[in-house]
C-alpha cells in the first residue's frame, strides 16, 4: 500500500478555531474534509502539508435547510449521500441531488462532502500519479515540473475540473459561503474559477467554505444531471452535462447548460437560453431547440487529452449527453448515465 | 500412466456421499469473518520492511549505484543491488533471463533495481529516494512490430536471435491446397490488446533466516515448488535448508506464477540482517510485475466447404512479450497449439512469433495464451457461417471434433461434452427464436473453445509424479491432508477435503488440510494450467484407497467378515450385511492402529505419456481436455458506442462438478473476467513507455453494476480419468466471452469487431464505416436498416 506522508492534524471544534489554525501555521497547512481526494493525492506525494486541518468536528458545517425565502442552504461538510438522499434538494435542485448521486461510488460518498467536491483539484493523466511515476515522466507543470504533456509546448496547464457538483451549482445561480481571517464574503459560483489547472478557484489560504446557498427555485423548476464514465460507478466523469429548464404554463422560462471535465474550469454553454426560452416544453419545436443546443454545444466544446480516455470519443459524446439531458431535465426523468 | 493413476468416474462405494453436492468451501468462513491469514498479516518479532528501487526508463544501462547516503539513514539496516544476486531465473529453465535486481540493464519501467530493507516502511521508502543510479539510456522499443525487424540495441544481450523470444511454426496437413480447395475462405487480421489479472491481494512476501542456516519464505504464490527450487539456485542454497509456504491467498489468476524479485529480496535481506524481512507490494507496483496476458496481432486464414466443414486453418501471430520470457515459450506454443479443438482441423498450420519489448512483462493470465487465437478463430468462424448462411451454432455443431479421438496436432482428446454445451446454451438463450430476430440494436453472439486440464509437461524434465498427497490419521478422528497443492481461491483444499470425506466415510469437519508448505507437504506442481483439482484429486484418491484398505482390512479382521462387507459412511463403519457390527470412525481407526502401524498413506498422480510426436508435441498434451459454449446477449447504442453485455450463458464441460457451487463460481468470476477484457481492461503504456494508469482507479475493472447476468449452466461428461470423471473448470469457461459478445455485435447492429477492446470509440467508427459503405452499396444505413 503507498503510505501516508507524516503530518500533523488538528480537529477544531469552531470555524474560528479551524481558520486561526490555519492562518497560523501559513502555506504548509490544508484542510481536509472527507478525504476521499486529499488521502490519495497526498499518497502521490501532489501534496505536502505539515499540518491537516480536519472539519469533521465542525457540527456547524453540517445540514440542509429552507430558509424563509425559499433559499437551499446546504452546510459545507454535508455527505454527498446526504446531498442526494435529501428531499429537500431532491425538490428544490433536483440537479444537484442527482449529480452528488453520481460522484464515485457509494462508499466514497459516504465519505465525501459537498464542499470538498466543489473545491475537488483538477485532474490529469500526467498529474494523478505516483511520486515514482511523475519522477520517472519528468514531472508536469502543474507539480513539480515545467513542462506539460497534454498539450506539448503548451504554456498553460489544462488539467480538467471533474467535480460533478459544479455544473449543478452552476446551473443553479448557486452563491459560496466562505469565512476566513478578514471575515465574511460571499461568492458566486459562475465567477469562482480560474482558467488555470494548477489551480481553478478564487479561495485565499484559511478561508474556509462554509456554506453552498442556492438561490429560491420556484415550482417550474426542472433539471437533470448527465454523467459520461467508462464504469457505472467509482470513475470520475469524462464528461459532466448540468442542463436547468424551467417551465411555466408549458413553456419554458429558464434554460442553462453547463459542461464539465473537459478543461481547467467548468463551461457554461453560450445561448442556451437564447434558444430555449419561449419554446414549448413539448413537441416538435422542443425537439428542434434540443437538437440546436446540443449542435451548438458540440461546437463550443473541444475536450483535450488530459483525463484518462477517448477524447475524440469524449468530443462526440457532447452533444449526444447535452440532447438526452436536456430532454431528461425537461421530463423529469434524470440522471443520464451507464448506457 | 499407471493404473493406480485410474480411479474409476463413478462414486466409489455406492453412492456419492460429499461430491456432487454443494458444500461450503474450507476456508470460507475464516475468509469472511476477517479470520484467514495472508502473507501481509504475518508479523514476527524484529521484522523489517523492505522496499523496492525502480526503474524510471524503459531501456538503460546502469552505469553506477552508490547506496551510501540510503545505508546512512537511521533506521536504514540493509540495501541489497543486483550484483549480490547474479544469478539469473526464469519459471522456464530454458529462458533465465531475470534478476531478482537489475544487474547491468534495466529493461523496462518499474524494473526492480535495489532493495532497501528499514525498521519501517517509510524510513524504507525514504531510503530509496537517497540511492543514487547512473544510466545510460538506450533506445526503448514500445512497438513489437518494431522488435521483429531491429536487432540493436538487443533488450537481451545473450538472446541469438534478435530481440525475438521465441518462434514456432507448426504444420499439421497440406493447408494451403486445403484452403485453395474451399468453397469459401475468409482471411482478416485480429488484435488483442494487453489485459493483467489485478488480484485483491499485492504481492507480499516474508522471510526468516534461522541460526541453524533455514531460509523460512513466505509468499503470495501459486507455485511454492518453484519457488523453492528458484530460491536455492539464486541464494546458491541446498534446498533443504529451504522452506517455502503460501498462506492464504487473495487471487492470481496466474499473475502469481513465477518467481518474483520480492522473494529473493526479503530472502537475501533476512540472510544479511538476520532478521525477519517482509515486502508487501503497492498495487502500482503488482501492475510492473505483471505476467498478464500478451498483446498479439493475429491473421487467420480458414477455408470450408460449402456445408460449413472446415478444411484448412492458417495462422501467423506476433505476440508483444514485453521485457522478459516467464512463460513466454510455453505461451508461443499455446497460442497454436489449443486451437485445434472443439472443431475438428483437417489440416493447420501456425506461425506464432514472440518478441522483445521495454514494457512489463507478459505472461501466462487465466487462459494462458488460447484466449486471444480463441477470439480471432471464434470471430472467423462466424465469418464464415455468415458467407454460407449458416446458422452460427450449427457450423459449430456441424465441425465438432468428436470424443475419444486424437486432433490434427496429436492430442488426444478424451469425454468431451462440448455439443451438450451448445444444445444447453441454444435452448437457455432462446437462440432460436431470437438470433437474428432481435430489435435492431440487440443481439446474440455464440462461441465455443476448449482447454487443457494440466498438461504432461512439467516445466523441469522429470518422470516423479506431477502431484503427491500424504495423510495422516490422528487418534482423535481427525484425518489430515497434506498437500503441494496452491489453493488460490480456487478452492483446491476444499476439494482435497471433500475426496477425503468421500474416500473414507467421514464428515467434512474431520478433515483438515495442510497446504503448499514444502516442508509438511509432498511436491504438488502448484496452481496453473488447470491442473489442480484433476492431478492433486487423482492423487488424493490414490491416497485415500491405499488408507481405506488398512482400515477396512482391519475391521474386517476383527468381525470376521470379507472386507467388501465393509463400508465407511457419515463418521461410521458398519457392515452391510449384519446390523450388529458398527463403530464410529474414530474406533475403527484406533482398531487399524493396533492391528497393523501408525496409520497414514501417500499417494500420487502423474500424467500418461501424450502428445505428438515432434518437437514440441508435449505442450498443450492434456490428459483431459474441457470444453465451453458461451451465448453472449448484448444491446448497442449507436449514438454513444456503448455495448452493454446484458446476459451471458455459459455451459461448460467440467466432466464432473465435484462440488457444482465452486465450479458455478469459477465459470461465472471466467465470463466475467473475459467481458471485463472485451469491454473495459486494457493494459498499456504510453508514448514514453510509462504505465497508462498503474492503479484500480485507471485501469477499469468493472464492478457490480457493471456486469452482466451470469448463467452457469454446467455439462458433465464423466471423464475416464479424472477424479470421479472431473475436469477443469478454472480456466475454460473464459475464453468463448469475448467472441461470443464480438458476435452478438455483429447480430445487433451488423458490425465486425475484429480489435479489442471494444471501446465506443471503435464501435462508432464501424458503424460509420458501415454507414459509408451502405451508402455506396445504396444500402439503407444503420440507424434504420435491420442487420444483415
Amino acid at each position: 500500500m503507498l503510505r501516508l506522508p507524516r503530518f500533523e492534524v488538528a480537529t477544531p471544534k469552531t470555524v474560528g478555531e479551524a481558520i486561526a489554525r490555519l492562518a497560523e501555521a501559513g502555506p504548509s497547512a490544508m484542510v481536509i474534509a472527507g478525504g476521499t481526494d486529499l488521502l490519495p493525492n497526498l499518497k502521490h506525494e501532489l501534496f505536502t502539508p505539515e499540518l491537516v486541518v480536519s472539519l469533521s468536528a465542525i457540527e456547524a458545517l453540517r445540514g440542509v435547510r429552507v430558509e424563509d425565502d425559499g433559499t437551499l442552504a446546504i452546510g459545507a461538510m454535508t455527505t454527498l449521500a446526504e446531498v442526494a438522499a435529501s428531499e429537500l434538494v431532491q425538490k428544490h435542485a433536483p440537479v444537484l441531488a442527482q449529480a452528488a448521486s453520481l460522484v464515485a461510488g457509494p462508499q466514497l460518498r459516504t465519505m465525501g462532502t459537498l464542499g470538498g467536491n466543489v473545491l475537488l483539484d483538477t485532474r490529469c493523466q500526467w498529474y494523478n500519479q505516483t511520486y515514482f511515476w511523475r519522477e520517472a515522466l519528468g514531472f508536469c507543470m502543474k507539480k513539480d515540473g515545467t513542462k506539460c504533456h497534454v498539450v506539448e509546448g503548451g504554456k498553460k496547464c489544462v488539467a480538467a475540473a471533474s467535480n460533478d457538483s459544479a455544473p449543478a451549482l452552476m446551473t443553479l445561480g448557486s452563491l459560496l459561503e466562505f469565512e476566513g481571517p478578514s471575515g465574511r464574503r460571499t461568492q458566486a459560483i459562475d465567477d469562482f474559477w480560474l482558467a488555470d489547472g494548477i489551480y481553478n478557484k478564487k479561495v485565499a489560504h484559511a478561508e474556509l467554505l462554509t456554506e453552498i446557498r442556492i438561490p429560491p427555485t420556484g415550482p417550474g423548476h426542472r433539471g437533470a444531471y448527465g454523467k459520461l464514465r467508462e464504469r457505472g460507478s467509482i470513475d470520475f466523469p469524462l464528461l459532466g452535462v448540468a442542463a436547468r429548464v424551467d417551465v411555466v404554463a408549458e413553456r419554458i422560462t429558464r434554460a442553462d447548460v453547463v459542461v464539465t471535465a473537459l478543461a481547467a474550469q467548468p463551461k457554461r454553454i453560450a445561448r442556451v437560453a437564447d434558444v430555449l426560452v419561449g419554446v414549448a416544453a413539448r413537441g416538435e419545436e422542443l425537439d428542434r431547440a434540443i437538437e440546436a443546443v446540443a449542435a451548438s454545444a458540440a461546437k463550443q466544446c473541444n475536450p483535450l487529452a488530459n483525463i484518462p480516455g477517448d477524447h475524440e470519443w469524449r468530443k462526440a459524446m457532447v452533444p449526444v449527453f447535452v440532447r438526452r439531458t436536456l430532454r431528461a431535465a425537461v421530463d423529469g426523468n434524470g440522471p443520464v448515465h451507464g448506457d | 500412466m499407471s493404473a493406480r493413476d485410474r480411479h474409476g468416474k463413478e462414486a466409489p462405494w455406492g453412492e456419492f456421499g460429499v461430491v456432487g453436492k454443494p458444500h461450503r468451501k474450507i476456508d470460507g468462513l475464516a475468509k469472511a469473518t476477517g479470520a484467514a491469514v495472508y502473507a501481509d498479516d504475518i508479523v514476527l518479532p524484529g521484522m523489517l520492511h523492505a522496499k523496492t528501487l525502480r526503474s524510471p526508463h524503459a531501456h538503460a544501462r546502469i552505469r553506477s549505484i552508490d547506496t551510501s547516503a540510503a545505508l546512512a539513514l537511521p533506521g536504514v539496516i540493509a540495501v541489497l543491488t543486483g550484483p549480490e544476486l547474479p544469478i539469473k531465473y526464469g519459471v522456464i529453465p530454458w529462458t533465465p533471463d531475470e534478476n531478482a535486481l537489475a544487474v547491468d540493464k534495466v529493461r523496462f519501467i518499474g524494473d526492480p533495481i535495489a532493495a532497501v530493507a528499514a525498521l519501517d516502511e517509510d524510513t524504507a521508502n525514504a531510503a530509496l529516494k537517497k540511492i543514487r543510479v547512473e544510466y545510460e539510456p538506450l533506445h526503448a522499443y514500445l512497438d513489437p512490430r518494431e522488435s521483429l525487424t531491429r536487432h540493436d540495441p538487443k533488450i537481451h544481450e545473450d538472446k541469438k536471435d534478435g530481440n525475438i523470444s521465441k518462434h514456432v511454426l507448426l504444420e499439421f496437413g497440406a493447408v494451403d491446397a486445403e484452403i485453395a480447395g474451399s468453397d469459401v475462405i475468409v482471411e482478416d487480421e485480429y488484435s488483442f490488446h494487453g489485459t493483467t489479472h489485478a488480484p485483491i491481494e499485492p504481492h507480499c512476501a516474508v522471510a526468516t533466516y534461522s541460526a541453524d542456516g533455514v531460509l523460512t519464505v513466505w509468499s503470495a504464490t501459486q507455485i511454492t515448488h518453484y519457488v523453492h527450487r528458484a530460491l536455492a539456485s539464486v541464494l546458491e542454497l541446498p534446498p533443504h535448508r529451504i522452506r517455502v509456504i503460501q498462506p492464504c491467498l487473495g487471487g492470481a489468476f496466474g499473475g502469481k506464477s513465477d518467481p518474483f524479485s520480492l522473494e529473493f529480496c526479503v530472502a537475501k535481506l533476512a540472510m544479511k540482517t538476520g532478521r525477519p524481512v517482509k515486502m508487501l507490494y503497492t498495487r502500482e507496483e503488482v501492475f510492473y510485475c505483471h505476467r498478464g496476458r500478451h498483446p498479439m496481432q493475429m491473421r487467420y486464414r480458414s477455408g470450408a466447404s460449402k456445408d460449413g466443414k472446415l478444411r484448412g486453418v492458417d495462422a501467423k501471430i506476433l505476440i508483444d512479450g514485453g521485457s522478459y520470457s516467464s512463460f513466454g515459450l510455453v505461451t508461443t506454443y499455446y497460442a497454436g497449439q489449443l486451437l485445434t479443438g472443439p472443431y475438428a482441423f483437417p489440416s493447420y498450420r501456425f506461425d506464432s512469433t514472440r518478441v522483445f519489448t521495454n514494457k512489463p512483462p507478459c505472461g501466462p493470465k487465466r487462459g494462458h495464451g488460447s484466449v486471444q487465437p480463441r477470439f480471432a478463430f471464434e470471430v472467423q468462424l462466424d465469418q464464415i457461417a455468415e458467407k454460407l448462411a449458416l446458422d452460427p451454432i450449427e457450423i459449430r455443431r456441424t465441425n465438432f471434433v468428436g470424443e475419444h479421438t486424437t486432433t490434427v496436432n496429436g492430442q488426444r482428446i478424451t469425454s468431451n461434452g462440448f455439443l451438450a454445451c451448445l444444445d444447453q446454451v441454444e435452448r437457455a438463450s432462446a437462440w432460436k427464436t431470437r438470433h437474428g430476430k432481435l430489435p435492431f440494436g440487440r443481439g446474440l453472439g455464440v462461441a465455443g473453445s476448449m482447454y487443457i486440464s494440466g498438461t504432461n509437461y512439467p516445466v523441469y524434465p522429470n518422470k516423479m509424479p506431477q502431484a503427491g498427497i500424504q495423510l495422516k490419521v490422528d487418534r482423535s478422528g481427525l484425518v489430515l491432508a497434506f498437500t503441494g497443492g496452491n489453493d488460490i481461491g480456487q478452492g483446491s483444499n476444499s476439494v482435497v477435503q471433500y475426496i477425503v470425506a468421500e474416500e473414507l466415510g467421514l464428515q467434512l469437519d474431520q478433515v483438515r488440510v495442510v497446504a503448499a508448505d514444502t516442508d509438511l507437504c509432498p511436491v504438488d506442481l502448484g496452481a496453473y494450467s488447470s491442473r489442480v483439482t484433476f492431478m492433486v484429486g487423482n492423487a488424493t484418491i490414490d491416497a485415500c484407497r491405499k488408507l481405506r484398505a488398512q482400515i477396512v482390512g482391519a475391521l474386517a479382521e476383527h468381525w470376521k467378515i470379507d472386507a467388501k462387507r465393509v463400508r465407511l459412511i457419515h463418521g461410521e463403519a458398519i457392515d452391510l450385511d449384519d446390523a450388529s457390527h458398527h463403530m464410529p470412525v474414530i474406533e475403527a481407526f484406533h482398531l487399524a492402529e493396533e492391528k497393523s502401524d501408525t496409520l497414514g498413506s501417500t499417494g500420487s498422480y502423474n500424467t500418461p505419456e501424450l502428445g505428438g510426436p515432434y518437437r514440441g508435441g508435449t505442450i498443450g498434451a492434456s490428459p483431459a481436455y474441457s470444453f465451453t459454449a458461451h451465448v453472449a446477449e448484448v444491446s448497442v447504442d449507436v449514438e454513444t458506442g456503448r455495448i452493454r453485455c446484458e446476459n451471458v450463458w455459459i455451459a461448460h464441460d467440467c466432466g464432473r462438478a465435484l462440488n457444482p457451487m465452486l465450479v458455478a463460481g469459477q465459470m461465472e468470476g471466467s465470463a466475467y473476467m473475459g467481458v471485463a477484457e472485451a469491454l473495459m481492461e486494457n493494459h498499456d503504456v504510453n508514448r514514453f513507455g510509462l504505465h497508462s494508469g498503474p492503479s484500480l482507479l485507471d485501469y477499469r475493472i468493472p464492478t457490480s453494476v457493471d456486469t452482466p447476468e451470469l448463467h452457469a449452466l454446467i455439462v458433465e461428461s464423466l471423464d475416464p480419468e479424472g477424479p470421479y470423471g472431473a475436469k477443469e473448470a478454472g480456466e475454460g469457461p473464459l475464453h468463448p466471452s469475448i467472441p461470443a459478445i464480438a458476435n452478438a455485435v455483429f447480430d445487433a447492429v451488423g458490425i465486425r469487431l475484429k480489435h479489442l477492446p471494444f471501446t465506443p470509440g471503435k464501435v462508432l467508427a464501424a458503424l460509420a464505416e458501415r454507414d459509408a459503405r451502405a451508402k455506396s452499396d445504396a444500402v439503407e444505413p444503420t440507424l434504420t436498416a435491420r442487420k444483415r
